[in-house]
């Protein structure tokens, strides 16, 4: 019973850290129809650079390094982002699967200079006092007090992104977008700003998550095909371009990996993808994609 | 920064070197074609830092020696693979047929070595020297004859280990978690043949390499009634896990396999390294031996390397690298840099060498041409500062079977998952 | 008329060319070239056509194909006889490829059922999924794929006495089976089938309304695409000596685009001049720059391709021909 718990549980903190760094994708893909093949390598940058911040700030002992190196690493991520629509993406609007394929060139670069720039080493974060060690839950017991902040992270993310896309100006012109883009420009709004913003905005979610990804787990090379991989799943199963969709598919395929790799280890991965597989079969854009 | 050296560069950088190296006897004058030497590692991909530290050693070494030995200058040509085998193999065919080289010192990682092991087999006037590839398969099971290995492989590396958790530790019962291919199964082997023949007990968590998420796993163990866990992961993988345990408060004593008491481990932060404290583990190497000859080679390590992205002391692949290095220059001195007949001579001096590696241990060569050399029983300590890999044991000449003969070694069949090597006494 | 004649020479003696490069090429360098770059690049384009197949003819781009390949190449290590560890094993080179060559075209048909119903960028994401699932699950099985360290010892059949580890050997099978491919793929596209594939990809609600079944079409040519992968991963099994997890991994996947979209998506001929282009860098690299660097190097030559020309080294040489058209006629 416990165990069973725990698994859930981790399920859940799992699906929380995909949730965080896929909604970055979908809102990209909902607004531009970018698929963004260096959203894993954001990912990976911003836990780097969140760390060459925090380091240097947690030797010296400072309560705040760890948000430091929160606040570095999303900012530099929402940089990039801005960068890479403003100067690469934005003058092959409409050509997909040509923006696909520079994402996927900028993602080979940004691994290799990782590599150059920050080593080898595999690094991990250590959370702020008030959030390290373990708290008591029902029926599961001591739990690492991390992992339920990650939870409380992803509904802030969660409901932030539906306000932002329900009851502002912004979100209005986003969804609009999506629906519309000629109307949109025709509308008098610039098309190209709000373009970078949703960039900046998709990134600097997935830098949120590079920074706490990287506290739960360690981060090293390599992880950024795997939240890559993740996204697109993510994305896949609940689908495209929804808010909704993005946290179904987060807890579907977090669950997924949990309960597979309790019950099944070495076949766990086949679970996610027949997971994927059958979705698609079924509904082709997804469990909440608008067909 | 770390140097990085093409190959031009290393050609009009040993005559500036030359100069620096003052205290060393001038070389004689190589009137010889050069001895082309291939150096293979990985630059590339998660385990870039270990080939860089390896490549290190290497430079260090060719330096010390001025690039020369038996009257001939060594050219040293770097390639680098990503760990993967298929890489591997087209790099040393690119070595051997392009860049025509004598030997190759390499690969670094299990699979590239058993890959290097079947391609060496196909050559005829060409050696490998393995790098820090650590397969027992490599040599104990269809050995070339043009493969040579002296550093040891991850059974041997536990050597001593079993017996110390079951002797001195007074410890019967113990939680193995251990990554689920082919590396994590020779060192569960190694630990469980010293430990179930004394009559120790061993429960097994195996976890798919990659895997980041072990808390339902350490919540299982913590349960248990174990006396210590045997730590064998590798690289993030043994991260995770030991942060995990941390997060989880765990308080059983700590047992660790060769790769989790690394430098790469250790310079790692976070919360794991409060756990460290106190492991005990079993390996070629520690950062404190208390050997003159290693600390010698720390020394001059520190010296050239410290100011340039080296590690507080060698790692792992940068020891193995040199040992292998040395055996390479020691059969080269013996034969005076007689490379003729298809390098029968040097191969047959390959194959005598018996020399003291950089750790201090006695390093000699099977009849496979596999290392028996020592073992170190090593403790992680907090000395200086910094959390280090202190010695204070040592298992004198572990061969491949660990002391059991080879045909009843070879009859236990491959580690796997399925055979962890807990025969029990009968 | 002379003009047609002078083509024709230069298209026999391009033909030609591949097959006569052992005997043209200086003696101590022979083996390294054929082996290492042309039967390496062979190998690759073999895989990279069935990319370029399905780009060109079909309007698809798969991320599945390396994975497809690396399908037919576990196949045959797990059931040839001598393969370390034997899995399956009992089986002759002459039943394992056929069965290795089935395997892929099954994988094929299945990535294509199951993608059936999207297009571009929702075909990339979801053949790129496919494949690193493939991949994870490769890398982790045991009992199947033998995990990280995959199966070795793959060393390929006696063909005809002459043994598949000789250098030439294997080049002169792995040219003689790009050959056969290709003209394969120009053969198919002016059948029926090619016909109505092309016509999906320029107008597939009009060639549906003709009574062409779409989906039917569209699995097919990604079963035709796995054949091809196929091919190419038992070369690349054999000329590796085996297979492992990193063969099919998201490096593989993505270096098979580069390829493709280095030569040119637009033509089948490009996955073989990409293939070579990326060879050559990749072997020289350490040569000619800084080896540790490769990747960065490699993916700013596929970004500035991707910026410059989208149709890749082929694009190039018609634009040129084009230039070079013009001033003649100016002339």
């Amino acid at each position: 019973m416990g165990l069973a718990a725990i698994v859930v549980l981790n399920g859940l903190t799992l699906a929380a850290l995909y949730f965080i760094v896929a909604s970055g994708f979908s809102l990209i893909f909902g607004l531009m129809r970018v698929v963004n093949m260096a959203h894993g390598s954001l990912y990976l940058v911003a836990g780097y650079v969140g760390y060459r911040v925090f380091e240097p700030l947690y030797d010296a002992d400072v309560w705040w390094a760890w948000y430091a190196g929160l606040a570095a690493g999303i900012a530099f991520a929402a940089v990039i982002g801005a960068l890479l629509q403003a100067l690469l993406l934005s003058w092959m609007q409409g050509q997909e699967l040509r923006q696909a394929l520079v994402t996927i060139g900028v993602s080979i670069i940004v691994a290799d200079q990782v590599l150059a720039v920050f080593g080898g080493t595999p690094r991990q974060f250590f959370a702020p006092d008030a959030i390290f060690g373990s708290t008591q839950v029902p029926l599961v017991g001591g739990y690492p007090t991390f992992r339920l902040v990650q939870i409380a992270v992803a509904l802030g993310v969660g409901i932030g992104l539906w306000l932002l896309l329900n009851r502002t100006r912004l979100g209005m012109m986003i969804r609009a977008g999506v629906d519309d883009r000629e109307m949109l420009g025709a509308c008098g709004v610039n098309v190209p700003v709000v373009g970078v913003a949703v960039f900046a905005l998709g990134a600097a979610l997935c830098g949120l998550g590079g920074v706490i990804g990287s506290t739960a787990q360690p981060l090293a090379l390599g992880q950024d095909g795997r939240f890559l991989l993740i996204s697109l799943v993510v994305v896949i199963v609940g689908g495209m371009g929804s808010v909704t969709g993005t946290a179904v598919g987060a807890v579907l395929v977090g669950l997924a990996e949990q309960i597979g790799q309790a019950l099944f280890p070495t076949y766990s991965v086949i679970l996610t993808f027949v997971i994927m597989a059958t979705v698609l079969a079924l509904r082709p854009q997804g469990i909440l994609g608008r067909g | 920064m770390t140097t990085r050296l093409t190959r031009r560069a290393a050609l009009l950088g040993t005559g500036g070197l030359a100069a620096a190296a003052a205290g060393f006897p001038a070389p004689a004058i190589a009137q010889r074609a050069p001895i082309r030497l291939g150096g293979l590692t990985t630059l590339e991909g998660p385990f870039a830092t270990g080939g860089q530290d390896a490549y290190r050693t290497v430079q260090m070494e060719l330096e010390r020696i001025d690039y020369t030995v038996g009257g001939r200058r060594i050219e040293f040509i770097r390639e680098s693979s990503n760990a993967q085998a298929d890489v591997a193999l087209a790099r040393a065919r690119k070595l051997i047929e392009q860049d025509n080289v004598d030997i190759i010192l390499g690969p670094l990682s299990g699979a590239e070595g058993i890959a290097l092991r079947d391609y060496s087999r196909t050559l005829t006037g060409r050696t490998i020297v393995n790098g820090s590839s650590g397969a027992a398969d490599t040599t104990l099971r269809n050995p070339s004859p043009n493969f040579f290995r002296f550093n040891t492989d991850g059974t041997q590396w536990m050597a001593g280990l079993g017996s110390h958790v079951y002797n001195n530790l007074n410890i019967r019962d113990v939680a193995v978690t251990a990554g689920d291919y082919a590396f994590p199964y020779a060192q569960v082997f190694g630990f469980n043949i010293e430990f179930c023949r004394l009559g120790g007990r061993v429960t097994h968590y195996w976890a798919p390499l990659g895997t980041t998420d072990f808390s339902a796993q350490v919540a299982q163990i913590n349960r248990s009634d174990a006396g210590a866990i045997v730590i064998v992961h590798g690289g993030t993988d043994g991260l995770a896990f030991m942060t995990q345990y941390a997060q989880a408060g765990g308080q059983k004593p700590l047992i660790a396999g060769s790769i989790m008491a690394d430098q790469t481990m250790l310079a790692a932060r976070g919360p794991h390294r409060r756990v460290m404290i106190g492991m005990v583990s079993s390996g070629p190497i520690a950062d404190v031996i208390d050997d003159p000859d290693w600390r010698e080679f720390v020394e001059r390590y520190r010296r050239r390397w410290l100011n340039e992205g080296g590690f507080p002391s060698p790692s792992i692949h940068a020891v193995n690298y040199a040992t292998n290095l040395w055996g390479i220059l020691g059969a080269l001195r013996a034969v005076d840099g007689d490379l003729s007949n298809n390098q029968a001579a040097f191969q047959r001096a390959l194959a005598a060498q018996q020399f003291k590696a950089p750790t201090g241990a006695n390093v000699k060569l099977d009849h496979n041409r596999q290392a028996i050399s020592d073992i170190f029983l090593n403790r992680v300590e907090e000395r200086d500062g910094r959390a280090q890999v202190v010695a204070f044991g040592r298992t004198a000449q572990v061969n491949q079977t660990l002391g059991v003969p080879e045909a009843q070694f070879l009859a236990l069949g491959s580690p796997s998952r399925d055979n962890p090597g807990c025969v029990r006494p009968s | 008329m002379a003009e047609r004649a002078a083509r024709w020479l230069i298209v026999a003696a391009l033909l030609a060319l591949p097959w006569l490069l052992p005997m043209i090429l200086p003696p101590h360098q022979a083996q390294f070239w054929t082996a290492n770059v042309f039967g390496r690049a062979i190998v690759f384009g073999i895989i990279a056509l069935s990319l370029t197949f399905l780009a060109t003819y079909g309007g698809f781009i798969s991320l599945a194909q390396m994975m497809i390949a690396g399908t037919a190449g576990y196949t045959v290590a797990i059931f040839v006889d001598g393969a370390v560890p034997a899995i399956v094993g009992g089986l002759s080179y002459a039943a394992a490829v056929p069965l290795g060559l089935a395997a892929a075209t099954l994988m094929g048909l299945l990535v294509g059922a199951i993608a059936v119903r999207t297009r571009d960028i929702y075909l990339l994401m979801i053949t790129l999924a496919l494949a690193m699932g493939v991949f994870r699950f490769v890398e982790t099985n045991i009992a199947w794929f033998n995990g990280y360290e995959g199966i070795r010892n793959v060393v390929g059949p006696r063909l005809f006495g002459y043994d598949f580890r000789n250098a030439y050997v294997f080049y002169y099978a792995a040219l003689a089976v790009a050959g056969l491919l290709y003209g394969g793929v120009l053969y198919l596209v002016r059948t029926p089938f090619g016909l109505v594939l092309q016509g999906i990809r320029d107008n597939a609600r009009r060639v549906a309304a003709l009574g062409y079944s779409v989906a039917l079409h569209r699995i097919l040519a990604f079963g035709v695409a796995g054949f091809i992968a196929g091919a190419g991963g038992v070369l690349a099994t054999i000329y590796n000596i085996g297979i492992s997890p990193g063969s099919i991994g998201l490096g593989a996947t993505v270096n098979i685009l580069i390829m493709s979209v280095i030569g040119g998506l637009g033509h089948p001929i490009g996955a073989f001049i990409g293939a070579l282009i990326f060879v050559v860098f990749d072997t020289f690299a350490a040569d000619l720059y800084d080896r540790d660097r490769f990747n960065t190097l490699i993916g700013l030559v596929f970004l500035a391709i991707v910026l410059v020309s989208p149709d890749g080294m082929v694009g190039v040489g018609a634009r040129l021909r084009r230039l070079l058209g013009v001033r003649h006629a100016a002339a």
